[in-house]
């Protein structure tokens, strides 16, 4: 029990620290790539230590939602991965959690942050709130279908059985059934943590903002806790689409101090190839019209629907 | 209400000779009746069945009573409802001014929710079931002066009566069939009867149930009356009124037939995945806080339609232990959505009273004005989300459990209606999360809309009390659902066709039996607080460099001074939902441009106007009214005055007669 905590602890610990490092590191490729010098993988750990030493403002007219909004989502955050394998299988808490239980915590502290930007009463934070609010209502049911589709071989939807079953059966993790249900998440990933074509990270533009109309108020301290759980939430997600379609190298429930080692340098490695992947892709890639957006979102529902059936109806594809 | 909102909080009491005492009697009968309900219904379900037999009570058969644990679950929880409401009807008459007329049939329409349940034989359920549909028909025209209640009641009479005639049709034939007047008798006599009537029966109780419950496609008069009742009205229909038509479905086709052929469950998890997202579609895009609850209703009784629907089917299979998690899942959605529907509706009835507006596009700004409402709806919005710590979340969580652990390989129709159904049940959670965002983040947050808003008033101390044990039980479905499962167990024993004695262990950590998958909403809740309290100290990083906080106006893009004009509505906060589903939505909009005389290229002004129109009411109901009216005016042709015309008339239908009866 003691030994699990503390692997939970470390998998909380790895994903505070390496959280803005995927985003200094993603920001690089993306400058590189474009020409430019960049500001350096540490930028967004200067950025925060920047923040967090600002003073701290609470505009007029806001509510106890606004000020809680950050903590709910860092704190889901966090929750999270501890929950998920991230280093090993035997976490604490996964008997307590499963994929459904994480999306959900996922989606609270979405929320969290559109009723804050709601709680503002600016154009912006609505406008924000409510893009954000559609994205997510075409988003759930696309996760749910590739849950259904990871969890139909293993009978569980609990993430250690989900990776375990993998690492057990590995001529399973290629199956057409799977393949589909990656490209659909990939997309999934993409629309929730607002990442190009869906919504741009490095925009202020008020026609294509999302994520960032609803963080305008946010000053200082709040933004610090905002931009770091938001980090946070792709690299949670990039770990999940890692160890649950590639779990190889990732620690079983009570590992020896080498194999948490190991682990620990292959889902670094693992989630730097994800993010380098993504990063590339974005250079090549325009913003998406807003009401583009549910196309997308819909192309990919429907990969997931045809992962399903995949899985379902070729049983002999996976076995 | 279509007072003065400024003028409500002195306004003179009109003149009804109501005493002053009155609302208290009314509301504390009412909490008797329902805590009197609970004690029943918990012995029931845990101790003996109880029989009563009353001879002389209702004409011809007499009144029977025959509590079994199923029975008695569906009477606690009732109960549990009409109590949090009794307690709050006291505050809520007292401020709007309640005539004698409500305050009494209040009570009565309880009572007759208790008898429903209770009921052992045909007639007596017969009975209570009408005499619950009057009294509720009775207490939704309360404010009958105005038009809107006034159509809500007509449509509420006609679907109810339709759903009564088809229930009526299938109880007698089951009953005569039988040769039985009684639950026990029908059920120990379903074996022999033909296939041709089990089927009749099904078909007809779906429909007359499905009214009652407010699934498709006789939904309509659910978002019409629902939100023109009185709130605590409102509250008694939506958390205690439609799970009877559950009840109904469970205690004759899946108790009393013992289940039937895989299609039965088919059909019902059709009926209920269509009402599910059409429900929720309809609530995402309403701008009416209580017709926004109301559709949702429809979503959640859809929902467990679903799960009650999935166990037949997996019943029907041989797959008694899934079919038991789905079962289990429909039983602890119903008390987790009794429990957050109450509260919700009487959270917008706190609003009504306190602001007289619903209009989402209107309010705004509550958080600040009536704090504790605010903090109540908001519990009841995190439990009709779906999401985790939420009250909603566990019965969510089992359904799509029992449909992951469905084994498919060789079945080909589970393999096409499970993913389908796990399909619908996404789409209804992602658009769940948007409809309840709205309703609390537009309603209660931000900046109020209106006058009405701004002068909001919080809601009165024996109001607040009913509220709070509403949430009492949202947040002991939501953290410690392992408390109801003595109950569940019990409940789920007497139903053996669905696998029932096999059902999921709802201890701390819910566990499903013969699968790998669990989850425990307490250890969750706990670890969250962990997880808070660590971001807690991650804030202070840094304090020690930071300059004292301060509170500075908005910053808002920089512009000049902002006004409440500038906020997004519940109309805008839909819009692109609207757009995305507008086929299946169908919304009615308007844009009028009127010119400057001198130029068409200037403008003088526009006129947007939007409305949504309930897609199935206006595809399915109006042909038949028309087509019925059609045929009315045809007959009328016939109608001249001439008396000899019509001893004419008289002669043909008699030869007609003579020579159809020789």
């Amino acid at each position: 029990m003691a030994l699990s905590i503390a692997l939970a602890a470390l998998q909380v610990l790895l994903v505070l620290v390496g959280a803005p490092l995927v985003i200094g590191a993603m920001r690089q490729v993306r400058a590189r790539l474009e020409g430019r010098r960049g500001g350096g993988v540490g930028q967004p750990w200067r950025d925060l230590r920047k923040l967090f030493r600002k003073q701290q403002i609470t505009p007029e007219g806001t509510t106890v939602v606004f000020r809680a909004a950050p903590f709910v989502l860092l704190g889901s955050a966090l929750l999270i991965a501890a929950i998920i394998p991230v280093v090993s299988l035997g976490s604490p808490l996964d008997s307590s959690g499963d994929f459904v239980a994480v999306v959900g915590l996922l989606f609270l502290g979405t929320v969290a942050l559109a009723l804050a930007a709601l709680d503002t009463g600016t154009a912006f934070g609505g406008m924000g709130s409510s893009r954000q609010m559609t994205v997510v209502a075409l988003v759930e049911p696309t996760i749910l279908l590739v849950l259904f589709t990871l969890s139909l071989r293993v009978h569980s939807a609990n993430l250690a059985e989900i990776a375990g079953g993998t690492l057990a059966n590995p001529a399973q993790a290629f199956s057409l059934g799977r393949v589909l249900a990656f490209a659909s998440l990939v997309i999934v990933i993409i629309a929730e943590t607002g990442r190009l074509p869906v919504d741009n990270p490095a925009t202020h533009l008020e026609l294509t903002m999302i994520h960032e109309a609803m963080t305008l108020e946010y000053a200082g301290p709040r933004l610090g806790l905002v931009e770091w759980a938001s980090g946070m939430r792709l690299t949670v997600l990039l770990v999940l689409l890692a160890n649950l379609f590639f779990p190889w190298g990732v620690a079983p429930g009570g590992p020896g101090l080498v194999q948490v080692l190991i682990a620990v340098a292959a889902i670094v490695a693992k989630v730097a190839v994800l993010a380098m992947a993504l990063s590339v892709g974005e250079t090549f890639l325009a913003k998406l019209r807003l009401f583009r957006v549910p196309e997308l979102l819909a192309g990919s529902f429907l990969l997931g629907i045809l992962a399903v059936t995949a899985s379902s109806f070729l049983p002999a594809a996976g076995r | 209400m279509k007072r003065d909102p400024v003028a409500s909080g002195t306004a003179v009491r009109s003149g009804t000779g109501v005493a002053s005492g009155a609302p208290a009697v009314s509301g504390g009968v009412t909490a008797a009746l329902g805590a009197l309900g609970v004690v029943v219904g918990l012995r029931a379900v845990f101790g003996a069945p109880l029989h009563a037999s009353i001879g002389w009570l209702v004409p011809f058969a007499g009144l029977r009573i025959d509590l079994d644990p199923l029975g008695g679950a569906f009477m606690a929880l009732t109960g549990a409802v009409a109590a949090a409401v009794g307690v709050y009807a006291i505050g809520y008459a007292r401020r709007e001014h309640w005539a004698r007329f409500p305050l009494v049939m209040l009570p009565v329409f309880v009572l007759t929710l208790l008898v429903v349940p209770a009921a052992g034989s045909v007639t007596t359920f017969l009975f209570g079931w009408e005499a619950m549909a009057l009294t509720s028909l009775a207490l939704v025209l309360t404010e009958h002066h105005r038009d809107e209640v006034r159509s809500a009641g007509l449509f509420y009479a006609v679907l109810t009566q339709i759903g009564f005639v088809a229930i009526l049709v299938a109880l007698v034939s089951l009953s005569s069939a039988s040769g039985s007047g009684d639950f026990a008798g029908i059920r120990a006599a379903a074996g022999d009867l033909g296939p041709a009537l089990r089927n009749g029966v099904f078909l007809l109780t779906v429909v007359g149930f499905g009214s009652k419950a407010g699934l498709l496609p006789l939904h309509a008069w659910l978002p019409r009356a629902h939100p023109e009742a009185p709130s605590p009205v409102s509250a008694l229909m939506s958390a205690a009124m439609v799970n009877l038509g559950i009840y109904g479905i469970v205690r004759i086709d899946v108790q009393a037939l013992g289940g039937g052929p895989r299609w039965w469950g088919t059909t019902l998890m059709v009926v209920g995945a269509a009402s599910a997202v059409f429900g929720v579609l309809q609530a995402s895009v309403s701008a009416d806080l209580k017709r926004l609850l109301a559709y949702s209703t429809t979503e959640n009784m859809g929902l467990i339609a679903m799960a009650i629907g999935a166990s037949m089917l997996l019943g029907a299979s041989g797959l008694a232990s899934v079919a038991a998690i789905a079962l289990t899942a429909a039983l602890l959605h119903l008390v987790a959505h009794a429990a957050f529907k109450a509260l919700g509706f009487l959270a917008a009835g706190s609003v009504l009273a306190g602001t007289g507006l619903r209009d989402l596009d209107r309010l705004g700004g509550l958080a600040r004005r009536m704090p504790y409402t605010t903090v109540l709806f908001g519990i009841a919005a995190l439990g009709a989300t779906g999401l985790p710590l939420g009250a909603g979340f566990v019965g969510e969580w089992l359904l799509l459990q029992s449909l992951i652990h469905t084994p498919q390989g060789d079945n080909t129709l589970l393999s096409l209606v499970i993913p389908l159904s796990i399909g619908a049940l996404a789409l209804t959670t992602g658009l769940g999360i948007v409809a309840m965002v709205k309703a609390f983040g537009i309603g209660f947050l931000a900046r109020p809309r209106s006058e009405g808003a701004e002068k909001a008033r919080e809601a009165s101390p024996t109001m607040l009390v009913g509220m709070a044990l509403a949430a009492l039980g949202c947040v002991v479905v939501a953290v410690a659902p392992a408390a109801l499962g003595p109950a569940l167990t019990r409940v789920a024993s007497t139903l053996p066709s669905v696998g029932g004695d096999q059902g999921p262990k709802l201890g701390a950590i819910l566990r499903l039996p013969g699968a790998a998958g669990s989850v425990s909403p307490a250890i969750l809740a706990a670890a969250f607080a962990v997880a808070i309290s660590l971001v807690l100290l991650l804030a202070r990083w840094g304090v020690g460099a930071r300059p004292a906080a301060v509170v500075r106006p908005l910053w808002a893009g920089g512009g000049p001074a902002l006004t409440p004009r500038m906020q997004y509505t519940a109309t805008s906060f839909a819009e692109p939902l609207q757009r995305v589903f507008d086929d299946v939505l169908r919304p009615d909009t308007d844009v009028a441009v009127t010119h400057v005389a001198e130029s068409r290229y200037l403008i003088e002004k526009i006129t947007f106007r939007t409305a949504q129109a309930d897609a199935v009411e206006e595809h399915l109901y109006w042909p038949v009214v028309r087509a019925v009216a059609a045929v009315a005016r045809g007959v009328r042709k016939a109608h001249t005055g001439s008396i000899h015309l019509y001893l004419l008339f008289g002669t043909i239908g008699l030869l007609v007669v003579i020579v159809v009866g020789r």
